[in-house]
């Protein structure tokens, strides 16, 4: 009882809260609602004990990907009330190719619970006895090990890419040349002079 | 109960939504970045409950991967967001024409 009652509130929650992302007229409301569905879907994930995801999605999502999306809103200056102009031409269509989705969606489940199509064995199957992060950990550095040193290339990749990216060269900046630094003397720089009195400096 | 269906479904509106949010925010970027998010998201909830219902580790372990793909995504998205803001002073998808594609 307490599971439906938490599943419905979880799916309500995630679906309105979605709705409000691409409804809002102002994109940092959009990201508050984005990081609201992310929080719930970490929750209908921790229902059925996948609560590792669920943290991740939590940790990347609403720790880095939300925040990374509210500070780029907020540096671009731009008007964002003109911007929903064009929604009345759009929604026609839009909502046609969404219905369509949703149908054949809809029909893919409805065939899925008429008689599942007889799969391979599991690949993993799951041990009760073992904590689900325990798990995902055995079959992370196993088996999967290079698969998940790819997704570590990927994201270095993002990384590099994004800052190359926005890096900017800026002009009338100076900057430290460290071997020209070393490579400096006391002679070079440095002169004693006996100076006469009465006579000023020279430089 | 809860079966696997009700999880399908609510990964199924959660992609349609992602879906009409490309469409319906079609000047803003930075929404459509956000509704591509939430079809990954939908994906990543199917992926689970597969993996719930099958008792199968293995699609825990995918939609870990996909959520990396998803970071990733999203960070090279938006740079590229943001030096076409600086070039161009707009982000408005209907103006993305200067490759002539």
């Amino acid at each position: 009882m307490i599971q439906a009652i938490a599943f419905y509130l979880f799916a309500a929650v995630v679906i309105v809260s979605a709705v409000m992302t691409i409804a809002s007229r102002n994109p940092v409301h959009s990201v508050m609602w984005l990081i609201l569905a992310f929080f719930n879907a970490a929750g209908l994930m921790v229902l059925v004990g996948a609560e590792f995801i669920a943290m991740l999605l939590v940790i990347v999502y609403v720790g880095a990907v939300a925040v990374l999306f509210l500070f780029v809103v907020m540096m671009l200056d731009i008007d964002f009330a003109e911007m929903r102009a064009g929604v009345a031409r759009y929604f026609g269509i839009g909502l046609a190719l969404a219905v369509a989705l949703a149908a054949e969606v809809m029909v893919a489940v409805g065939a899925w619970s008429a008689g599942q199509i007889d799969l391979s064995r599991r690949a993993a199957p799951i041990d009760p006895a073992v904590p689900n992060i325990a798990a995902i950990g055995q079959l992370l550095y196993t088996r999967y090990l290079f698969i998940f040193e790819a997704a570590g290339l990927v994201l270095l990749v993002a990384m590099i890419g994004a800052i190359v990216l926005t890096h900017r060269e800026r002009g009338g900046t100076r900057y430290q040349n460290i071997s020209r630094q070393n490579a400096r003397r006391p002679q070079d720089a440095v002169r004693n002079v006996d100076q006469p009195v009465g006579q000023g400096v020279q430089l | 109960m809860i079966g696997l269906t009700h999880y399908l479904v609510v990964a199924a509106i959660l992609f349609t939504l992602g879906v009409l949010g490309i469409f319906l925010n079609r000047k803003n970027l930075i929404v459509i970045l956000m509704a591509i998010e939430l079809i990954l998201l939908a994906v990543n909830i199917n992926l689970v409950a597969f993996a719930a219902y099958l008792h199968d580790l293995v699609g825990q372990v995918f939609a870990m991967f996909v959520l990396t793909v998803a970071a990733g995504e999203a960070a090279i998205g938006l740079a590229i967001l943001v030096i076409y803001f600086r070039g161009r002073g707009t982000i408005a998808v209907d103006d993305v024409n200067r490759m002539k594609g």
